[in-house]
């Protein structure tokens, strides 16, 4: 879809740009959502999706300024354009959000995940998992005689490729922290 | 300068600031300590309820009939959760409402205390936004903020839920001139380049209609006036949404009525036929817009809304404007006429004999024959017999509803308070009460069905207690109106649950708390019995026993473009299909 781009602070002031082309194609978006860090602010993001049937394929959320007590919200989220478009008019309507970002559409942006993988084994298989690792630039950082804790980081889709890697060598647990994400430039 | 004072007393001060006259309540051991604040002071009235349900309908009506935020005062837990259906219904109208509620001391939140609720988890989604107030010193400010958002932007309702021991303790006051507000400040005025194409197709356009909702009455008296010149130097008809009658009066000579689901015939046709629609303020609810496939398929739409979550929702739109709908009205009239004002005049005229054609129909004419009252004549009458006063009607939900929007005619925004996005059967007689401490001297009717009315009759001890001579109109057809319309008409004539038994006696009910209640079951005793009502000083029931078994018509069934009305008995066989029949 072509047309969307929200400006700059702009979602309190509404400014959308508010003729895409609406398509009944499914497509995956990374919303960036600048909050106030007040009590019940992730409760209320949370409670929009899933009052209007919304997806959430990813969120992460932390406090980014202490200072000016705002929170980054970092959501995945599938849908029509149209249902995007709501999602992102939704969010900018909840009064202790401050910006709404579509990274998807906002320009390049790069999106990076932590993501921690316990794996198994011995012999062949371990040593076999230790160049793996290597090559995805995972640090293992634990380590007993039979089994390895690696830290991976980067877009989703690399820590996908290694846990695919991973399970016929013994992988037994992964932990993840949901995709951050910033525009690439100076912007 | 910096003033000390307890909590309890800030919730006060803060409403006076805030410039609150009323306020509806109802106390409970969470918030003694504020109504020990309100028993020494004598700035603000509060109006004792008899349910918190009937107190945020009635600063719902308060808030409807003035233009005002209205408040409600209860208690934690049930008072609480009993707010919940009006908060709902506010949200859903967007009607600026603050809610007051008490909370458990905060050291004993979450130990599931005696009337503890988790209020504000409650109401997140039922509020346009919340507040649970933690800190004294933070409250004032909190309470103004409160009243910010709830009159900014799109209205809404919000809530503040304060704990016990916040009242209590002792803070400094903020002022509302000392709160920044600047974290929330909707747009106001449109993109002027939308505005300018807006006017470009209205100068060219062949068969335009002017769709306008309840957004037009909460932008303000300026918003229906600057609406109003632009119909009438345009020439264009114009339909409104149940919410936003009023804004354009029924009087007026480009007047098609309400449109949608029990909408004229011309106001749909209209809407279906039309080359340019305008939606000022509305929503493109459900309820106007039948069939989404096949609505209004030849028009370019256009969308002016402060939400814009509003706009591409449902319907999309070729034209949309987020804004305030004075401010951008404005700014059409300034271009339209900088322009030269221009319509297609030929065009015009050739839309309007087909208007006037389509009005022909007379889709609301119906035979008031032998001595059974019909509803829309006894709504006929009521009309005749109180246009000429200073008249606020409010309704509760269902078939007398839709009447009352065919048969009543309004010439002034925030005359008309009803439930139109929640549909809250039990709001007409609350509000009424709100409607009537607003304006102490007018007549404020209530058009209710007795099943709808029953809902929240407790607040008759309200009227009472506080003198408000609200008067209650029921058409009374012992059944569930509606719901038997649609089991008429869906459900093979098997009527669910669909009548009222053991109704009390409405008469005798009035007295009992006493009122006056007036019976009128013969059509030639109408006149006379609604004069009665309106004379009499103080509240009144009146029981009108009307034909039972009437269905409310023009009527569009579910999954239905506009254009395939049902009008009349002899068109409603097989007239849903079984597809149209999992819509509401």
């Amino acid at each position: 879809m072509a047309a969307l781009k929200i400006k700059k602070g702009s979602s309190k002031h509404s400014a959308y740009n508010l003729r895409p082309n609406f398509s009944d194609v499914q497509e995956t978006h990374t919303l960036a959502v600048l909050v106030d860090n007040e009590p019940g602010v992730l409760a209320r993001v949370i409670g929009l999706f899933s009052g209007r049937g919304y997806n959430i394929e990813s969120l992460t959320v932390a406090e980014v300024d202490h200072l000016g007590h705002q929170s980054r919200i970092t959501i995945v989220t599938k849908g029509t354009p149209q249902v995007i478009e709501q999602i992102k008019a939704q969010l900018g309507r909840i009064v202790p959000v401050h910006e709404v970002h579509d990274l998807t559409v906002d320009g390049p942006s790069v999106e990076r995940e932590l993501a921690l993988f316990k794996v198994t084994g011995t012999g062949e298989k371990r040593v076999e998992a230790l160049r793996l690792a290597d090559i995805f630039r995972a640090n293992a950082v634990d380590s007993t005689l039979d089994s390895f804790v690696f830290e991976v980081t980067g877009a989703p889709e690399k820590i996908d490729a290694f846990a695919d890697l991973m399970r016929p060598l013994g992988l037994v647990e992964v932990a993840r922290t949901g995709v951050a994400a910033l525009s690439r430039g100076a912007e | 300068m910096t003033r000390q004072m307890t909590g309890a007393r800030m919730v006060v001060q803060a409403l006076k600031d805030q410039g609150v006259d009323t306020v509806f309540g109802y106390p409970g051991g969470a918030v003694l300590p504020i109504y020990d604040e309100i028993f020494q002071q004598n700035d603000i009235r509060h109006v004792l309820v008899r349910h918190e349900q009937g107190a945020v309908h009635s600063a719902e009506g308060y808030a409807r009939s003035t233009g005002k935020v209205g408040v409600a005062l209860v208690t934690s837990g049930p008072g609480a959760t009993n707010a919940v259906t009006g908060l709902t219904d506010a949200l859903l109208d967007s009607i600026p409402i603050v809610v007051l509620s008490g909370q458990v001391p905060t050291f004993m939140i979450g130990s599931d205390a005696f009337q503890e609720a988790d209020t504000v988890g409650i109401t997140r989604p039922c509020t346009k936004h919340n507040w649970l107030a933690k800190d004294t010193s933070t409250l004032s400010g909190t309470i103004h903020q409160a009243f910010h958002v709830a009159r900014s932007g799109r209205p809404g309702p919000v809530l503040v839920d304060i704990p016990k021991d916040v009242q209590f303790a002792s803070a400094d006051y903020t002022a509302p001139q000392a709160v920044n507000t600047s974290n929330y400040q909707p747009q106001l005025k449109g993109d002027i380049e939308s505005i300018t194409e807006l006017v470009e197709a209205l100068e060219k356009a062949e068969r335009p209609v002017f769709y306008t909702g309840g957004g037009v009455i909460n932008s303000g008296a300026a918003a229906s006036q600057l609406l109003r010149e632009l119909v009438d130097a345009t020439g264009i008809p114009i339909t409104s949404t149940l919410m936003g009658l009023g804004a354009y009066p029924a009087s007026g000579k480009n007047w098609l009525g309400m449109l949608g689901m029990h909408g004229l015939y011309e106001a749909n046709m209209a809407m279906h036929d039309c080359d340019l629609m305008i939606n000022i303020g509305a929503r493109f609810d459900d309820r106007i817009t039948g069939l989404i496939e096949a609505f209004s398929p030849g028009s370019k739409k256009a969308h002016i809304d402060i939400d814009p979550s509003s706009i591409n929702k449902v319907i999309r739109v070729d034209i949309p404007i987020v804004g305030d709908v004075g401010h951008v009205l404005e700014d059409i009239l300034k271009i339209w006429k900088a322009r030269g004002r221009k319509t297609n005049k030929e065009a015009l005229v050739k839309w309007q004999a087909q208007v006037d054609k389509w009005r022909e129909t007379d889709c609301l004419s119906f035979k008031q024959e032998g001595k059974i009252i019909k509803p829309q004549y006894a709504l006929q009458r009521l009309e005749a017999l109180t246009k000429d006063h200073d008249r606020y009607i409010t309704t509760e939900v269902g078939q007398h509803q839709m009447w009352a929007a065919q048969y009543l005619g309004f010439e002034d925004p925030n005359r008309w308070m009803t439930s139109g996005g929640l549909g809250t059967m039990g709001y007409g007689f609350p509000a009424s009460i709100g409607v009537q401490m607003a304006h102490r001297d007018s007549l404020v009717i209530n058009v209710a069905g007795e099943a709808s009315w029953l809902m929240n009759m407790q607040e008759l001890g309200t009227a009472m207690q506080f003198r408000l001579p609200v008067k209650q109109f029921i058409l009374n057809n012992e059944r569930l109106g509606m719901v038997r319309q649609w089991q008429e008409l869906l459900h093979g004539e098997r009527y669910s649950h669909s009548w009222s038994e053991s109704l009390p006696d409405f008469v005798k009910l009035a007295e009992a708390f006493g009122a006056k209640g007036i019976q009128c079951s013969d059509p030639d005793d109408l006149d006379d019995a609604i004069i009665e009502m309106i004379n009499h000083d103080g509240p009144v029931i009146f029981d009108c026993l009307v034909e039972k078994h009437e269905n409310c018509f023009p009527m569009i069934p579910s999954g239905k473009p506009h254009n395939e009305m049902l009008l009349g008995e002899a068109s409603t066989q097989g007239a849903i299909e079984a597809g149209g029949a999992v819509l509401v």
